[in-house]
């Protein structure tokens, strides 16, 4: 048999950066759905990935809510964990040195109840070694003002935000992890960078309620949970193609129900510089590497050489250029330049 | 005991009684299973919006063999997604996580055992059962179920113990009650010193008060609803009294669904015990924090 040379897909430079720091490609784990990772690592090397997002975690262990934690709701699901976790201590001496030994760039979730909780993690996470990145959970509740949600109110977001960044260590990017439960995400996107925080993750869950028809009262024992999966999509997509549009300049963390490299491909040219996969891997644990790998295709298919010329590609006119003329041979190259000059 | 992901197909699907006992070629699942674990299967197709795996004991395990590996679960529908796997046939792709969780400890010399099953809660008995008689430990079971069609494996049951007693809450098969009223027989009878349970939670709770009036260990597996299956979510948790007496809430897809009885705090199941560790003090619910 004579021998064929068929076409294979051009490789696509996936490298991302992040307010600087710079990261093997742009597909994360989201927090509180990897643990600190050791789980997904009998699924797959967990240095594959951009980063691994750890779980929220507090100065405390906790104990978190009672049971029944969670929901199924269509294409999605309400959880209401309460932040279950061991605590700063134990996470320093048992789960950060963990995932840097496994070459993984560790992302760290912290989550107060007071700014001054803030204060001391970002401070506790400034002496330990790999940390590649801090992300502020500031969807949690202000004790200190009557349990209002930090992430809701653009001055209490930013107070935090001013704290974590006095304490943390320099060159590591601090993330705000904004909540969609608000009428103005941009005002607190703005009140969170005017404060210093090098990049935006978004979104969080949105807060939802499921009734059990048979017993006639929540399903939840925490009554509220937050709602994610495919089902909020459309809304973190909206949430990242604001905030872009009003700041381009600024590095977003994109999520919310990203189980596809079409789907991440969604955030992207919406204006993320990087995605991460959540409730997806309750699915399927190997979802982080197989939207990796689907993303890959994806921007190669559609002529790009690299990862970061999509970014908030959708903001930009329409290609003038029909997709699949075969007349008009224009490299990917020559379409980013001339996309450059229309812009 | 690594788990594998593995795209599976149905090998074949039978009714027995109300429940569907449906075999799956799933190579590399077998493997390594062990008595207590489970498998968590995607369910409702590649389209569906039912995003969550469900998971099922497994009933049998053959590792290699002409279709590499299949597992056996007993299904009984209980909403959208049971009813769907049991609507499958014969070829159909059944996508499959496993083994999953802890499995039963088993005793380190020879000791006399009773296996106490509740309706499909049996299913997770049988390969136990075959492993402590290769053990030589005697095996006695007691099979409960509210009805006669809600009981599974009786046959299997007498062929497999010494002994078998079976109980029904409407007296259609068996004796009429529940298995704890039998329990304290058997345990005398075989002079046993283990008891190993799986069923519904109140049945649980009942068979380890039993062992524990006898003195004896008693080990059961748990069912509580899982988001993830795998460790990752803390959606499974209950209060488990540790080695250090300290109560956490564990996770029963990872730590458990095997727990010693007496280490599950049964009337703080559904809350968190004020004493347990990092139990926040009690607050009016905020709404919010995952
Ligand atoms: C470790 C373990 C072993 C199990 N073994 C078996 C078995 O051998 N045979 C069997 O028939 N069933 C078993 N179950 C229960 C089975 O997983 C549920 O009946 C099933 O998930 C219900 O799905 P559904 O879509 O039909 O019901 P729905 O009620 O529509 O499910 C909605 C959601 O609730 C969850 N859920 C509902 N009921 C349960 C339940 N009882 N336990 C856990 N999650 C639940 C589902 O996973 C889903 O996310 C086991 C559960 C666990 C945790
Ligand atoms: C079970 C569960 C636990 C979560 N825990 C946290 C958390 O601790 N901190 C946090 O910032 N976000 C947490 N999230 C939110 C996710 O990180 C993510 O923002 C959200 O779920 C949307 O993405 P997804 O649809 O891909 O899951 C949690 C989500 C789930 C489902
Ligand atoms: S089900 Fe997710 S941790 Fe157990």
């Amino acid at each position: 048999m004579r021998a064929v040379d068929f076409l294979t897909a051009p490789d696509v430079d996936m490298g991302a950066a992040l307010a600087g720091r710079r990261f093997p490609n742009p597909v994360f784990t989201a927090s509180g759905c990897a643990a600190s990772g050791r789980e997904l690592a009998q699924f797959f090397d967990v240095a594959e990935l951009g980063g691994v997002v750890t779980k929220s975690v507090m100065l405390r262990p906790r104990a978190g809510r009672p049971t029944p934690r969670m929901a199924e709701t269509p294409s999605g699901m309400l959880n209401s964990i309460g932040l279950q976790g061991p605590g700063i201590d134990a996470f320093c001496s048992h789960d950060l040195p963990w995932l840097v030994e496994q070459g993984a760039r560790a992302v760290v979730s912290i989550a107060g109840s007071s700014v001054q909780d803030y204060a001391e993690l970002a401070g506790r996470l400034a002496e330990q070694p790999g940390v590649a990145m801090v992300e502020v959970n500031i969807s949690c509740p202000n004790v200190e003002d009557r349990g209002q949600v930090f992430g809701c109110d653009p001055g209490a977001a930013s107070a935090v935000i001013r704290a974590v960044r006095a304490e943390a260590a320099r060159g590591v990017p601090v993330f705000a992890k904004l909540s969609p439960d608000v009428t103005d995400i941009v005002a607190v996107a703005r009140a969170c960078v005017d404060a210093g925080a090098h990049g935006l993750s978004m979104i969080n869950t949105l807060l939802g309620v499921v009734i059990d028809t048979d017993t006639l009262r929540p399903t939840l024992a925490g009554t509220t949970g937050g709602l994610s999966g495919p089902a909020i999509r459309p809304v973190a997509v909206r949430c990242v193609w604001q905030v872009h549009a009003a700041m381009p300049d600024v590095p977003i963390l994109g999520m919310g129900g990203i189980a596809t490299g079409l789907d991440a491909l969604q955030f992207v040219l919406a204006g993320a510089s990087a995605v991460s996969v959540g409730t997806a891997v309750f699915a399927d644990p190997g979802a982080p590497v197989r939207v990796l790998a689907q993303l890959r295709e994806a921007l190669a298919e559609r002529g790009f050489p690299r990862f970061s010329d999509a970014i908030g590609r959708a903001h930009r006119p329409p290609d003038p250029m029909p997709v699949g003329n075969e007349n008009v041979d224009v490299t990917a190259e020559e379409a980013a330049e001339h996309d450059d000059a229309v812009r | 005991m690594r788990p594998v992901h593995v795209r599976g197909e149905v090998l074949s699907r039978k009714r027995v009684g109300a429940y569907h006992q449906i075999t799956l070629i799933a190579p590399g699942v077998a493997d390594s299973a062990r008595p207590g674990q489970f498998v968590a299967l995607a369910v409702g197709g590649a389209t569906s919006g039912l995003l969550l795996r469900r998971a099922f004991a497994i009933y049998g395990a053959t590792p290699a063999g002409v279709y590499g590996g299949t597992v056996q679960i007993v299904v009984a529908v209980r909403g959208g997604g049971t009813a769907w796997l049991a609507s499958l046939d014969q070829g159909d792709p059944v996508d499959v996580v496993g083994p999953l969780g802890s499995p039963f400890r088993l005793p380190a010399r020879p000791v006399s055992a009773v296996l106490v099953g509740g309706g499909y809660g049996s299913a997770g008995l049988f390969g136990l059962a075959q492993m402590l008689r290769g053990r030589s430990c005697r095996v006695d079971m007691v099979l409960g179920a509210a009805s006669a069609d809600r009981l599974f494996g009786e046959l299997e049951a007498k062929r497999t113990a010494v002994s078998l007693e079976v109980t029904t809450d409407d007296g259609g098969a068996g004796r009429r009650g529940v298995v704890t009223d039998v329990l304290p027989e058997v345990i005398e009878r075989a002079g046993a010193g283990v008891v190993y349970a799986c069923g519904p939670m109140p049945m649980l709770r009942a068979c380890g008060d039993v062992a524990a009036s006898y003195d004896i260990p008693c080990q059961v597996a748990v069912e509580e609803s899982m988001a993830c299956g795998i460790g990752v979510c803390m959606t499974c948790v209950l209060p488990v009294v540790g080695d250090d007496r300290v109560t956490r809430m564990v996770r029963s897809c990872v730590d458990g669904p095997v727990f010693a009885a007496d280490r599950v705090r049964w009337d703080d199941v559904g809350t968190v015990p004020a004493d347990a560790l990092g139990a926040t003090p009690a607050r009016a619910p905020v709404a919010g924090a995952s």
